[in-house]
């Protein structure tokens, strides 16, 4: 890690600067930390969701799988991170990037099923992952029922029983924590 | 629901090719994002990221380029793509610019480039920011909401420096620097009447060395007539070359500004907090989605922290649906129940207001006993003597929160009014207590033992009152200081040290100590307005507060990090600065009401000071006005009078009519709004519901053709009993949304 051989090129860093939210110093050290999950060194090369997982940022986030496969772009999904969807991930959650972009991936990452919308199911999945999934910390039926209604009956402004994209968006624009809790710190 | 799980089993992989698809309501919204960050990019950069679309200067050709130049690499970075796609975007703008002739290019490649030079600048800026690296680990360690507390300090650490650079800037420097700048200091004569007699209290001969640890820690002594005291200002003008400064004159404007400066700032500061709990209390019904949506704090990356996060998110939820059961069972409570609550609401309030009235009436003896008792016994004596008013508001503002928590318990209320409430009482205690040590030194200044009273003010127990109050508000500061370390080290520490390595039960009972938020910036907010209060009579306490929050923020991370656990029933960020700001404006406006009224009522002392020859020091600013050319004068007096007055009220008035009135009316339209919202969302349904029914009808005549393919795919989108043709569609969607 760190050595001459694994520096990042002056050009790549300043088109991943353009093409990210992040600063210098931020890419340098997340080139530095990615590094040092590689065995091989080469930029291409992937890195195992296991071994992302094992990184302290994202070790005690209960969304730590869902946001590896959504900024996977491995084919088939498997959730293994090449540098640039590292990046992609840190741009997303850095501190400067936009709510639009933010809620955007996190519509993606608590869309457990991947269908483009969020039900009732997802809801479930969301609130167990926040609580804890054993038994003692997870909500009883009748209460995740009511639960899920609540939040159904708030956001859901069309009616149609699920959350879709906009109607996502339109909900975390109003709501001020999202913007500063929504975030990685390397 | 069904349509979507078979769509996720199926694998048929294509787009939505029909036009009428690409209609439906519910497509579009998929589409959304791509359509917004087309259309409005222009429209967006300028206020989510300003300081990059601020390039665009007045020529018409630069501005258009600019736009597009940084228009696309705004683009290219606010779309959710892959680095692959955003690459392939960006080498199509280049391509795009490689076509633009000379000077064009050239002009992109210009603003590119300082583009990049502002940006390394800014970021170079930015590691000068006071405490980053710290505010950085504890955010990453325990989330944003005790981020908040330590933002909060490092506020009022800004905050106390802009006030020391005030006094120091216009009141210490010049008398500081005129001798060596050939200026001339006069300075205010004594005519020899009994009121400017001024004993000297520095110690004379040979003297004990602990005495100058009792002047250091209670100002007086040597320290009483220093830079730090209000006495020691006993200068009337400079005279430089051509122009005299007016001391006095700026000493009182500096107090005028020091104290609409913080109002100022901390307004500012509280603006966009304001505003966000305005949108909180109309939308009542976001809570749910806030708590599920925005619930988890990404930022965390302890283990312990993310735990305890989990378990307060449960708590949350389940309280907050057991608050709906409870509005129920209040609603039910019978006539009997009712009375019995009151009742034992009205009693313990008044054993609250007890509790106050007993420490009031302590501090109040102790002022007392403190300013009368002279005798040199001992010097442990003399300094707790000396001390005895700090010792006592400390320790009432540690014991009375104990007995509020305990209280809370029986009078019933929910669980976020009892959270809140208890606060309230805790900010009442802290800052009444101030205010009752001022009256108790003010009844004494102002006492005269026989009804003569030459000079106003009790001048033979205080010569200086002013020093005197510098000196009280010098000590609750050092004593507040010394408490925090104290507690610090002689309370967190042994406790974290027992209940890790003793693994008895009581020991587990007592836990480890909480971080709780509310009390820390009760604490601090304290200490700031003590330094308000205490700044017209010392004028050096900014200085010095700025030094203890420098040092109890570094006391507060190691004691975070090392002793203490974070609470289990947490702050939010955004209401809870919201709420610092609050506590921070009772906590001035508390420290203007003694300020004014020392300055404009109380005759300042004759013996020290600016203002010795002033009645009041007020005085100093009629006396200037009408010392100063007759056209200001003139605006200063029209300024003054009740005409100005009356009509200045009446336009504020009118203004402030008019804004309530455009908030109601937004507040309509949203509703408006909302109500069509669900309607069109009706209606959709509606139709899609007629096109099943055509749909089926079609089918019984069996008529395959084009126009009935989209009937198939439209109906099964919402009606799950369909063919594959539901699959495709909703597959399709899904697609486009997940990877656009």
């Amino acid at each position: 890690m760190g050595g001459a051989a694994s520096q990042l090129p002056k050009e790549m860093v300043s088109e991943y600067q353009e093409l990210t939210f992040l600063t210098k110093q931020e890419i340098l050290l997340a080139h530095k930390r990615f590094s040092e999950l590689q065995d091989r060194d080469s930029l291409s090369s992937r890195v195992p969701m296991e071994k992302i997982l094992t990184m302290p940022e994202l070790k005690s986030n209960p969304f730590r799988r869902r946001i590896c496969h959504v900024f996977s772009t491995s084919e088939p999904n498997d959730g293994s991170l090449t540098f640039e969807d590292f990046l992609d991930l840190l741009s997303a959650f850095s501190d400067s990037a936009t709510l639009e972009i933010k809620s955007h991936y996190a519509f993606r990452i608590f869309d457990f099923d991947d269908d483009g919308t969020l039900d009732a199911g997802d809801l479930e999945k969301l609130v167990n992952c926040l609580t804890g999934d054993t038994d003692e910390t997870r909500l009883n039926p009748e209460e995740m029922r009511q639960l899920i209604k609540n939040i159904l009956e708030e956001s859901d402004i069309d009616k149609d029983g699920t959350v879709n994209l906009s109607e996502f968006q339109h909900v975390i624009s109003r709501s001020p924590d999202f913007v500063s809790s929504f975030k990685i710190v390397l | 629901m069904d349509s979507i799980d078979l769509v996720f089993f199926s694998d048929h992989k294509g787009r939505p090719s029909n036009p009428l698809l690409d209609q439906l309501p519910s497509y579009q919204s998929l589409l959304y994002h791509k359509k917004q960050s087309l259309s409005s990019s222009t429209k967006r950069r300028g206020s989510v990221r300003g300081h990059f679309g601020s390039l665009t200067s007045g020529k018409w050709i630069s501005a258009k380029m600019d736009e597009r130049s940084s228009s696309s690499q705004q683009l290219i970075r606010e779309q959710p793509k892959t680095m692959e796609e955003k690459r392939r975007a960006k080498e199509q703008h280049v391509a795009q610019d490689q076509d633009l002739h000379g000077w064009i290019h050239w002009h992109v490649h210009a603003c590119r480039i300082f583009k990049r030079v502002k940006v390394d600048s800014l970021e170079v800026l930015s590691a000068l920011v006071l405490f980053r690296g710290d505010i950085r680990v504890i955010e990453g360690m325990f989330g944003t909401g005790i981020l908040s507390y330590f933002s909060f300090l490092r506020f009022l650490v800004l905050l106390n420096f802009v006030m020391f650079l005030l006094m120091f800037g216009f009141v210490i420097f010049p008398i500081a620097v005129a001798p060596h700048a050939s200026g001339n200091i006069t300075y205010s004569q004594a005519d020899g009447s009994e009121c400017t007699d001024y004993p000297s209290s520095s110690r004379r001969g040979l003297v004990v060395f602990h005495q100058y640890i009792t002047d250091l820690l209670s100002g007086t002594g040597f320290l009483e007539q220093t830079y730090l005291f209000y006495g020691y200002y006993k200068v009337e003008a400079i005279n430089f070359h051509k122009c005299t400064y007016n001391i006095p004159l700026a000493y009182l404007l500096v107090t005028i500004a020091y104290l609409f400066l913080s109002l100022i700032w901390i307004v500012k500061r509280s603006a966009v907090g304001f505003k966000r709990s305005l949108i909180q209390d109309e939308d009542r019904f976001q809570s749910f989605c806030n708590k599920v949506f925005a619930g988890w704090d990404f930022c965390i990356t302890n283990e312990n922290a993310a735990r305890l996060k989990r378990r307060s998110l449960l708590y949350e939820l389940k309280t907050d649906l057991e608050e709906e059961r409870i509005k129920q069972k209040i609603a039910e409570r019978t006539r009997y129940e009712k009375f019995r609550i009151y009742i034992l609401r009205i009693v313990l309030n008044l054993f609250v207001i007890a509790v106050l009235a007993g420490c009031f009436y302590s501090i109040y003896r102790a002022t007392i006993y403190s300013a009368q008792n002279e005798q040199k016994t001992n010097f442990i004596l003399d300094l707790i003597i000396e001390y005895l008013p700090s010792i006592v508001i400390t320790l009432g503002n540690f014991i009375t929160p104990l007995i509020f928590s305990v209280i809370i318990q029986f009078e019933d209320y929910s669980a976020a009014f009892e959270i809140r409430f208890t606060l309230m009482r805790c900010v009442f205690m802290r800052l009444a207590s101030i205010a009752v040590l001022l009256l108790s030194l003010w009844s004494q200044i102002t006492s005269c033992s026989i009804d003569d009273c030459p000079c106003g003010y009790n001048h033979k127990l205080y010569p200086c009152w002013e020093s005197r109050v510098g000196q009280e508000m010098y000590k609750l500061m050092i004593f507040d200081f010394l408490i925090i370390g104290a507690v610090t080290v002689f309370v967190e520490f042994p406790r974290k040290i027992i209940v890790n390595h003793f693994n008895c039960g009581l020991a587990k009972l007592w836990g480890q100590q909480e971080f709780s938020i509310p009390q820390n910036v009760l604490e601090i907010v304290y200490g700031q307005t003590i330094c308000w209060i205490g700044t017209f009579y010392c004028p050096l306490l900014p200085a010095i507060t700025t030094i203890k929050y420098c040092i109890v923020f570094y006391i507060k991370k190691v004691s975070l990090t090392n002793n203490c656990r974070p609470a289990t029933r947490p702050f939010r960020a955004s209401s809870s600065n919201f709420f610092f700001l609050v506590v921070l404006l009772i906590g001035l406006a508390l420290a203007c009401i003694p300020v004014t009224v020392s300055i404009a009522q109380i005759s300042c002392s004759q013996a020290c000071g600016p203002f010795t020859n002033y009645t009041t020091s007020w005085e100093v600013i009629p006396h200037t006005v009408s010392q100063i050319p007759h056209g200001l004068r003139a605006l200063f007096y029209a300024l003054s009078s009740e005409a100005f007055a009356v009509s200045f009220f009446v336009v504020t008035c009118l203004a402030m009519f008019y804004i309530i009135a455009l908030a109601g009316a937004h507040k309509r339209v949203i509703s408006q709004l909302r109500e069509q919202l669900a309607m069109e969302g009706r209606d959709k349904h509606f139709l899609i519901q007629k096109l099943c029914q055509a749909q089926k009808s079609a089918r019984c005549r069996d008529m395959p053709s084009k126009s009935l393919m989209v009937r198939e795919q439209t109906s099964s989108y919402i009606n799950p009993n369909h063919d594959h043709a539901g699959m495709f569609l909703a597959q399709s969607g899904a697609d486009t949304a997940t990877h656009v």
